[in-house]
C-alpha cells in the first residue's frame, strides 16, 4: 500500500463506487457461455441419460408397492435396481463432475486467452468478475438440477400414476437445495484451483484429485486415524463409543459424507438419526414411522449449514488469493 | 499545449527485491502522442498497469486525468482505453458480441452501446466480419478489434502496449495511421514499443526506459541532440586524391569524424548539416563530387548509442 501522508482525506474515503458494478454483465456472459458450450452439452446428455435410466428402473421396482408407501415419489430418487445404483448415488459423483467442469478454467482461462487485463481495464472491480463467475456457475448448476428434478417428478407421476404430496415436494426441494450447495463446494474448489494454477489442465486435475481423495480415501483414512487418536485401552463401552464418534466426526469433514447424510434424512422420512444411536435413546420411539419434514430438516441442519459454510469459506479463500494476484502473466 | 493528462511523481514499484519502476516522473500533456521505449523488462508494462490502477504502486503518486487510479479506479478506467500487448478475445464469440460484453461492463445504455459499436466497427474496417467468430481473425484484425473496443468508451486517454508487435509491415503502417487518427480526434495516446522507427513515425515525444528508470525524455530531435550531440551523417561520393579530400573534410568546422567507407565514399559525422560546406571543400581539394546526401538522426541510432554508453558506463 502506498503511503501518501499528503492525501489523508482520500485514504479515509476508501474505494470508489460499488464493488458489484458490472456483476450482472459478467453473470449473463458466463451463463451464456456455460449453456451454449460443448462441455455443458456433454454433461447434460450424461445427466439426462442417468436420470432416465435410474428413474425407469426405479419405476419398474416401485410399481408393485404403489399405494403402500406414502412417500413413493421420493423413492424414485433412492430406489436402485441391479445393476444400476440409485439416482442419488449417481448424483454424488455427477454433481462434483459438473461443478468442476464449470469452474476449473474460470480464472486461468481468462489469463491464457489473454482477456484478463482487457476485462479488468474496464470500470469494474475484481470482486464483480470473480463473484459473477461463481454465481453464473451456481445458477447454471441450479438450472440443470432443477430441470432434472422436474423431469424426475414428472416422469414419476406418469410412470406411477400418483400425484406428489405437498410434503414430498417440500422434501425434494430441500434436497435440491442441498444438492446445489454440494455442487457449490466443488465449484469453489475448482475455482480456487483455477486461481492458484495457471494451467487449466492442472487445475482440473487438482480438483478431481481432491474430489477423489474425499470420495475414496478420506473414509479409509478416518478409519485409520480414529483408533490412533482415540485408542480403546481398557475396553470400556465409553471408549468404544468415543472412538466411533471421532471416526464419524472425521468422515464429516468430507462434503460427500455431509451430502449423503442430508440426502438420507430428507429423502427417507423414517430415518431418525444420522449419527450414532444408543438403544436407550430409541426408548419410546415408534420405529418405522416417518418424521415430519421440520424434524428431518432439523436433524441435518448442521450438515446443511456445513455445506453452505464450506462453499462460502472456499469462495472467500479464492477471493483473497485473486485480489492479490498480479495481472501480468 | 494543454493540461497534464498523466502525471507521476517518484512512482516506484518493487516486486520483492526487484525494482521494476524506479522513481518515475512522467508527464504527458493533452493531445500528444507519447512513446515509451525500452528493452523488455525495463518497466514499461508495469508503468502502464500502475496508470490504470491494475497494480498498486509501492511508493510515489500517480495522477491520470486528475484522478488517482488506486483510489478512483472506476472513474479512471471509464475514461482510459487500454489495449494490452497480445490482446485476446473470446475466440468462440463474434467480434460484435465481444464488444457488447465490454459495453455492458462499461454500463452503456443499450441504444448508445449499439450505436457506438457500429461506429467503432465501421471505423476499424471490421463491419463486414463483425458477426464472424474472433478465432477466424488475423492478428492485425484482432488489434483493430482491440482499438474498436477502446473507442467504445470514447476515451480521453488511450494506452497501447506494444501495438504493432507481430504485425506485418502493411498491418503496422495501417496501425500507425489509426494512431494518427486518434490524435486527430484530440485523444491523448500513450504507447509502448521497442520498434523504434514506428515510434519515431507517430510520437510527439518519447521516453527511453532502462531498468525501471526513464533515462531520456523529449522529442526525437531533442534526444538526438542530447545523446548523439546532433549527429548528422553526411555522405559523399567523390573521385580524386584521397588524402587531400579526407584532410579537407576534417578541417570543416563542426566535423567530428571522417571515415572512408569505400574507395570513393566518405562519411562525415557532424553536429549540423554540413552538405554545402563539404561539397565546397571537396571541390577545392581537387575532387570530383559525384553525389552527396545527409542522414537525419534516427531513434535507432539514439537507442543504440545510448545503450552502448550505458555498457561502457559513461551515461548518467
Amino acid at each position: 500500500m502506498a503511503r501518501q501522508p499528503e492525501q489523508p482525506r482520500e485514504r479515509i474515503r476508501g474505494r470508489e463506487g460499488s464493488p458489484w458494478s458490472g456483476l450482472w454483465a459478467v453473470v449473463a456472459k458466463e451463463m451464456a457461455d456455460h449453456l451454449t458450450g460443448m462441455r455443458m452439452r456433454i454433461l447434460e446428455i450424461l445427466i439426462v441419460l442417468t436420470a432416465v435410466g435410474t428413474v425407469y428402473a426405479a419405476t419398474q421396482n416401485l410399481r408393485e408397492t404403489v399405494g403402500q408407501d406414502p412417500f413413493i415419489l421420493l423413492r424414485l430418487f433412492t430406489t436402485s435396481r441391479e445393476p444400476l445404483p440409485a439416482f442419488v448415488g449417481f448424483l454424488g459423483f455427477l454433481v462434483p463432475l459438473i461443478a468442476i467442469a464449470l469452474a476449473f478454467d474460470s480464472v486461468n482461462g481468462e489469463f491464457s486467452r489473454r482477456t484478463m487485463s482487457r476485462i479488468l481495464a474496464q470500470p469494474i472491480y475484481r470482486d464483480a468478475l470473480l463473484l459473477g463467475k461463481f454465481l453464473a456457475g451456481i445458477f447454471t448448476l441450479a438450472l440443470v438440477l432443477a430441470t432434472i428434478w422436474l423431469l424426475i417428478i414428472g416422469s414419476g407421476m406418469i410412470g406411477l400414476g400418483v400425484p406428489p404430496s405437498g410434503e414430498e415436494v417440500a422434501r425434494s426441494l430441500w434436497f435440491l437445495l442441498a444438492t446445489i450447495f454440494y455442487g457449490g463446494i466443488w465449484l469453489s474448489v475448482a475455482m480456487l484451483f483455477s486461481i492458484i494454477f495457471r494451467q487449466p489442465a492442472t487445475a482440473a486435475l487438482a480438483s478431481i484429485a481432491t474430489w477423489l481423495f474425499f470420495t475414496v480415501f478420506w473414509g479409509i483414512l478416518a478409519g485409520v486415524l480414529a483408533p490412533i487418536l482415540q485408542p480403546v485401552r481398557y475396553g470400556f463401552p465409553e471408549e468404544i463409543l468415543a472412538q466411533a464418534q471421532l471416526e464419524l466426526t472425521l468422515t464429516r469433514f468430507s462434503p460427500n459424507t455431509l451430502y449423503t447424510e442430508v440426502m438420507l434424512a430428507l429423502l427417507q422420512p423414517t430415518v431418525r438419526s444420522v449419527g450414532l444411536v444408543l438403544p436407550i435413546q430409541l426408548h419410546g420411539a415408534v420405529l418405522g414411522t416417518p418424521l415430519p419434514l421440520s424434524q428431518s430438516v432439523l436433524l441435518v441442519w448442521p450438515q446443511l449449514t456445513g455445506l453452505i459454510a464450506a462453499t462460502i469459506l472456499l469462495f472467500a479463500l479464492g477471493y483473497v488469493l485473486f485480489q492479490r494476484q498480479e495481472i501480468r502473466a | 499545449m494543454g493540461e497534464l493528462v498523466v502525471e507521476t511523481h517518484d512512482l516506484t514499484k518493487k516486486y520483492g527485491d526487484l525494482v521494476a519502476v524506479d522513481k518515475l516522473n512522467l508527464s504527458i500533456r493533452q493531445g500528444e502522442v507519447f512513446g515509451i521505449l525500452g528493452p523488455n523488462g525495463s518497466g514499461k508494462t508495469t508503468t502502464i498497469l500502475m496508470l490504470l490502477g491494475l497494480t498498486e504502486p509501492t511508493s510515489g503518486s500517480v495522477r491520470v486525468l486528475g484522478l488517482d487510479p488506486a483510489r478512483q479506479p472506476l472513474s479512471v478506467k471509464a475514461r482510459v482505453g487500454y489495449m494490452p500487448d497480445e490482446v485476446g478475445f473470446y475466440d468462440e464469440l463474434s467480434a460484435r458480441v465481444n464488444l457488447i460484453y465490454i459495453a455492458k461492463l462499461n454500463n452503456l445504455p443499450r441504444a448508445e452501446a449499439h450505436r457506438r459499436i457500429e461506429e467503432a466497427l465501421t471505423r476499424m474496417g471490421l463491419h463486414d466480419v463483425a458477426d464472424q467468430p474472433v478465432r477466424t481473425f488475423s492478428r492485425g484484425m484482432r488489434r483493430r478489434l482491440g482499438v474498436a473496443e477502446v473507442l467504445l468508451k470514447r476515451p480521453q486517454l488511450v494506452i497501447l502496449d506494444e501495438p504493432t508487435q507481430g504485425l506485418d509491415p502493411e498491418g503496422a503502417r495501417e496501425f500507425l495511421n489509426i494512431i494518427r487518427g486518434l490524435k486527430q480526434d484530440g485523444i491523448t495516446v500513450l504507447l509502448s514499443s521497442h520498434l523504434l522507427h514506428q515510434v519515431q513515425a507517430v510520437c510527439d515525444r518519447v521516453g527511453l526506459f532502462h531498468r525501471g528508470r526513464m533515462v531520456l525524455e523529449g522529442s526525437v530531435p531533442e534526444l538526438a541532440q542530447k545523446v548523439l550531440a546532433g549527429a548528422y551523417h553526411v555522405w559523399l561520393q567523390v573521385e580524386g586524391p584521397e588524402e587531400a579530400i579526407q584532410e579537407a573534410l576534417r578541417q570543416l568546422p563542426g566535423a567530428q569524424d571522417v571515415t572512408r567507407e569505400d574507395h570513393n565514399r566518405y562519411r562525415v559525422v557532424a553536429s549540423e548539416d554540413l552538405r554545402a560546406e563539404a561539397a565546397r571543400a571537396v571541390v577545392q581539394a581537387g575532387g570530383q563530387l559525384l553525389s552527396l546526401g545527409v542522414e537525419m538522426p534516427s531513434l535507432d541510432d539514439i537507442y543504440a548509442r545510448y545503450f552502448e554508453e550505458v555498457h561502457h558506463g559513461t551515461a548518467t
